[in-house]
């Protein structure tokens, strides 16, 4: 009953206010607008870069790494034990990078309910032999399809098809900047030396872009069998195991249960990336900060103008209170009327938001780079629209806060008499 | 058999600020259902102090005020408003109309604020209103549109909605030319005359004053003449 009333009184305030009214609604508009394609496209961007790397690495890698051996065999003298022992020139032991036993690996990883898929790997160094120049690089042995499915290897292979990798034997897909050095054509053989000495003469099938012009410069595919006829080796021979895991945030602590279960090194991602964690987060805090100041400049524009209506209206509050309005009646008329200010404004300001991102969407972005982006990347994660409604909501709260206390502490027989 | 509906006892006031200067001293009286009562003197007196007082609009004094037998003091802010809406209706020397309301619902708003009958109710009542003050025409008008007489008379069917138990007025007729002075009056004495109305007015027209049932006369912050 006294809701709709208090409502009515704010809507005729708000009514014959209505430019001043618009003004402070445009200014929470505009910023609630800004805050979502700010966000939105900070959100994207980070979710790109991120990408560059989280797309196309995995979760847990396993891995056998030349090092010394953790146990000395002085540790293992019964009269030394109890004793630091200082040993020096250690040297690492000879390991092999082969991962042993990996079918086992792969069999028992499959059927653990944490992964969603695993791709083995071997990597090799090799020289690609132009003429009498020799250009050091890297050669990946990869399962094709897992490898696709994966880390969607389909997209980097610019030129050529990559499913060619598997059905062409001695097929490679050459790195776009090794291929550019060596002048390489599609259907053209280049020759490849291990570092053991073999050669062998493969077939370029493709190029890859990975948009890291570094990994373009050395690094190139060739099918797993491939790679094991390249090296002379058995067809179990694998270098590494690419996990992917359900949930990548559990990537550390299997990390370490892989290690200890099956006696390899296992790398997590989190601990391989550390700086594009930090970079996202930093990013995000920053669009955070723009978009909050915003608001609360727009709260202020908010303040301002609650505080000019209730100079210019404290004849209508006075005489308000003198009839029976409280001065808890007079505080919500004023608090709704921010408050309606802040809802109408921020819910157009989603609208424009949502506006604004899809244009950011539309925008060409092209880059060398970036083989799969053709526009501008926008992140519409419903979460910032909640926290956007939430925070103009807020915002105007407060702005309307303390002027509508004042107004409802007026005292009306100052005003009355004062006539 | 007239009742008690106002009773002011030992009323005192102090003003402090620049200096402590009483303006109230000690006032007593009781205004009887149906009378129409004026408070007279010279401005500065006190007299409209002590309307704000009896109002309940203002808090700060010494002394009791009784209304409908109900003591005053210590009760809260929203509660004197509510005896304010439902006890009190108010005419001030300015109209304080809301421009932004019909004239309709300019006298509606107290008697929505009450919340005791339904909105139709309400209009038809503020309709009831203005048709005795004879400006029903000018229902659907805004305030600005209005003349001052009509504007004091729409202020005095605002005051009639939630049909108070006494009428307060502050020179209710203090902006008015005489045609519309002797027009309020009127209004005033037939209220009393026809609804048994109790009014209270505070005035420095003693012409005004004297076609009353009952003077009251103040100066320097006492009674010295009450008929």
């Amino acid at each position: 009953m006294n809701i709709k009333l208090i409502r009515d009184i704010s809507i005729s305030l708000l009514v014959a206010r209505w430019k001043q009214t618009l003004v402070a609604a445009i200014g929470v508009t505009f910023s609630i607008t800004m805050f979502i394609g700010l966000l939105g496209f900070m959100s994207g961007l980070n979710g790109l870069l991120d990408g560059l790397i989280i797309n196309r690495t995995a979760h847990i890698r396993l891995y056998n790494d030349i090092q010394p051996a953790e146990h000395q065999p002085v540790g293992s003298v019964k009269e030394f034990q109890g004793y630091y022992n200082f040993i020096h020139s250690i040297k690492p032991k000879n390991e092999r990078l082969e991962i042993y036993n990996s079918g086992a690996i792969i069999k028992s990883l499959l059927k653990d309910p944490n992964v969603s898929g695993i791709a083995p790997k071997i990597t090799t160094p090799v020289f690609y032999t132009v003429a009498s120049i020799e250009l050091t690089g890297v050669i990946n042995g990869i399962d094709v399809e897992a490898e696709n499915k994966l880390f969607t290897f389909k997209d980097y292979v610019t030129k050529g098809n990559f499913i060619d990798l598997k059905n062409v034997p001695n097929s490679i897909i050459l790195g776009k900047g090794a291929a550019d050095k060596m002048l390489a054509d599609i259907g053209d053989a280049i020759q490849v030396t291990t570092a053991q000495g073999e050669r062998m003469q493969l077939k370029v099938v493709g190029y890859f872009q990975s948009g890291l012009q570094d990994i373009d410069k050395v690094q190139s595919y060739t099918s797993i069998n491939t790679a094991q006829k390249l090296l002379g080796v058995s067809n179990n021979y694998i270098t590494d195991i690419q996990i992917k895991l359900k949930d990548i945030q559990t990537a550390p602590a299997l990390a370490k249960v892989y290690r200890q279960l099956y006696g390899v090194e296992a790398l997590d991602i989190q601990t391989a990336n550390a700086q594009f964690e930090t970079g996202s987060f930093i990013r995000t805090l920053i669009s955070y900060a723009v978009g909050i100041t915003l608001l609360i400049v727009a709260g202020f524009g908010i303040y301002n103008i609650l505080n000019m209506m209730i100079y210019e209206k404290m004849d209508s509050i006075a005489i308000l209170k003198a009839t029976g309005f409280s001065g808890k009646d007079v505080n919500r008329i004023f608090i709704s009327i921010a408050l309606s200010i802040g809802i109408f404004g921020g819910l157009l300001g989603l609208l424009f938001g949502f506006g604004l991102s899809s244009l950011i969407d539309q925008v060409p972005f092209n880059t060398p780079a970036l083989p799969t982006i053709k526009t501008y990347p926008v992140d519409y994660n419903p979460k910032f629209y909640f926290i956007g409604i939430i925070f103009s909501i807020v915002t105007t709260y407060f702005a309307g806060y303390f002027p509508s206390r004042k107004a409802s502490k007026i005292d009306p027989v100052i005003i009355i008499r004062g006539k | 058999m007239s009742q008690v509906v106002l009773e002011a006892r030992n009323i005192s006031k102090f003003f402090h600020d620049p200096h402590t200067v009483q303006v109230l001293n000690s006032v007593s009286f009781s205004i009887q259902h149906g009378e129409f009562v004026s408070i007279i003197g010279k401005s500065g007196c006190g007299k409209s102090t002590l309307l704000y007082i009896l109002s309940t609009m203002d808090t700060e004094y010494d002394g009791e005020l009784y209304i409908d037998g109900i003591n005053m003091r210590g009760k809260k802010e929203s509660e004197l408003a509510a005896v304010r809406n439902e006890q009190i209706g108010f005419v001030f020397q300015f109209h304080y109309l809301l421009n932004e309301f019909s004239v309709l619902r300019n006298v509606m708003l107290p008697g929505q604020k009450l919340g005791k009958y339904p909105d139709a109710e309400i209009e038809h009542k503020a309709y009831e209103k203005l048709k005795i003050l004879g400006i029903h025409n000018h229902a659907l008008k805004k305030p600005n549109q209005l003349s001052g007489g009509e504007k004091q008379r729409v202020a005095i069917a605002r005051a009639l909605i939630n049909d108070p138990l006494i009428i307060m007025g502050d020179e209710p007729t203090g902006n008015l030319d005489k045609k519309n002075s002797e027009l309020v009056f009127d209004i005033f004495r037939e209220l009393t005359k026809q609804f048994n109305q109790t009014l209270l007015i505070v005035t420095h027209d003693n012409e005004f004053a004297g076609k009353t049932n009952r003077i009251i006369e103040m100066e320097d912050g006492k009674i010295i003449r009450a008929l």
